[in-house]
């Protein structure tokens, strides 16, 4: 089917821009393997989408393809917590270094 | 000695009056805490004869206030005034405040309600701050007429004790909550409070909200 083509080219695509971070030493060998994991199994979820209805039965959802929605919202909504909390710790220590350079350089005038 | 804290950001068409307002009334200890601001409220509140710390980005006006605090207690000051920058307020205000925490209470909250000098637009007074004085008393447990005043007197014990951690609007709820937190003696003082732009309407109550929840 036309849109597991187009699934498994987004893939390529999404590895890709991550095995390039890793050429570039953004990130370690070790993210590499998770992400290219990561994408394998969705790339074999999408080529065998029956694979994931056994999973789904034991589970006690009716249809695969219900599984992987499921747990997705789930993993999308946890790094969304993550990142907002992530997010607003930065925003935290933004302003206590401005604060404390603010404040030095008030002493320097004295 | 008490210290003037004025949070401003963009108040360069304010701030000078602000600041010869409070010298007037006898106060001679002012610190602008600049926040970022664009234009030159810093270089005409440091001539206007203000001590004047500039945070080089915008963090709120929270962050601004922790940063002046931060600062009477670097410099040992005991009593700490929270005097909006945008001249809304009426520097003889704060003589009276002052005075209640001399008398013994730790922190003296502004209220816009207790006299009748503020014209407070119609929907702010019958819809906004009503809704607010119950959001207020089911988050910090503490009953109060004027929920959202930026008028406040706070002594040694609630400067040590209330540490702003929220840098927007919040930081508010959260000086209160500190009341039954610390166990601080608190009361209400009459303020004045000139209407001469809107404040926060409900969008900043509702972001007010979000941040009490979910920022701390």
């Amino acid at each position: 089917m036309l849109i597991q083509i187009i699934l498994l080219l987004f893939f390529l695509f999404a590895w890709s821009r991550t095995f390039k971070r890793y050429r570039l030493k953004e990130i370690k060998i070790k993210e590499l393997a998770v992400w290219t994991f990561f994408w394998l199994m969705a790339g074999l979820v999408v080529v065998f989408p029956n694979s994931t209805s056994a999973v789904a039965k034991i589970v006690g959802i009716g249809r695969g393809s219900d599984l992987v929605v499921y747990v997705s919202l789930a993993l999308i909504f946890y790094i969304l917590f993550r990142i907002f909390y992530r997010l607003e710790k930065i925003e935290k220590n933004i302003t206590k270094i401005i604060r404390e350079l603010a404040l030095k350089e008030e002493d320097k005038k004295d | 000695m008490e210290l003037v804290v004025v949070p401003a950001y963009n108040e360069a068409a304010n701030i000078g009056r602000v600041i010869r307002d409070l010298f007037q009334h006898g106060w001679k200890n002012v610190l602008v805490v600049d926040d970022g601001s664009v234009d030159d409220t810093a270089g005409l509140a440091f001539g206007a004869g203000a001590r004047v710390v500039s945070h080089f980005s915008n963090r709120g006006q929270g962050a601004a206030l922790e940063t002046g605090n931060e600062y009477a207690r670097r410099k040992g000051f005991d009593v700490v005034v929270h005097f909006d920058g945008d001249g809304q307020f009426d520097a003889a205000d704060i003589k009276g405040a002052v005075d209640k925490i001399f008398a013994g209470y730790n922190l003296v909250l502004g209220s816009r309600f207790l006299d009748d000098r503020s014209k407070i637009p119609g929907f702010k007074k019958y819809f906004i701050l009503p809704i607010a004085r119950i959001i207020n008393y089911l988050f910090t447990g503490i009953k109060l007429g004027d929920v959202h005043n930026g008028f406040r007197v706070l002594d040694k014990v609630a400067l040590e004790k209330i540490v702003i951690s929220q840098s927007g609007m919040a930081h508010n709820s959260e000086i209160v909550a500190g009341i039954k937190k610390f166990g601080l003696k608190y009361c209400e003082h009459p303020v004045k409070v000139e209407y001469f732009r809107y404040g926060q309407g409900l969008g900043g109550g509702v972001k007010i909200i979000f941040d009490w929840i979910f920022k701390k």
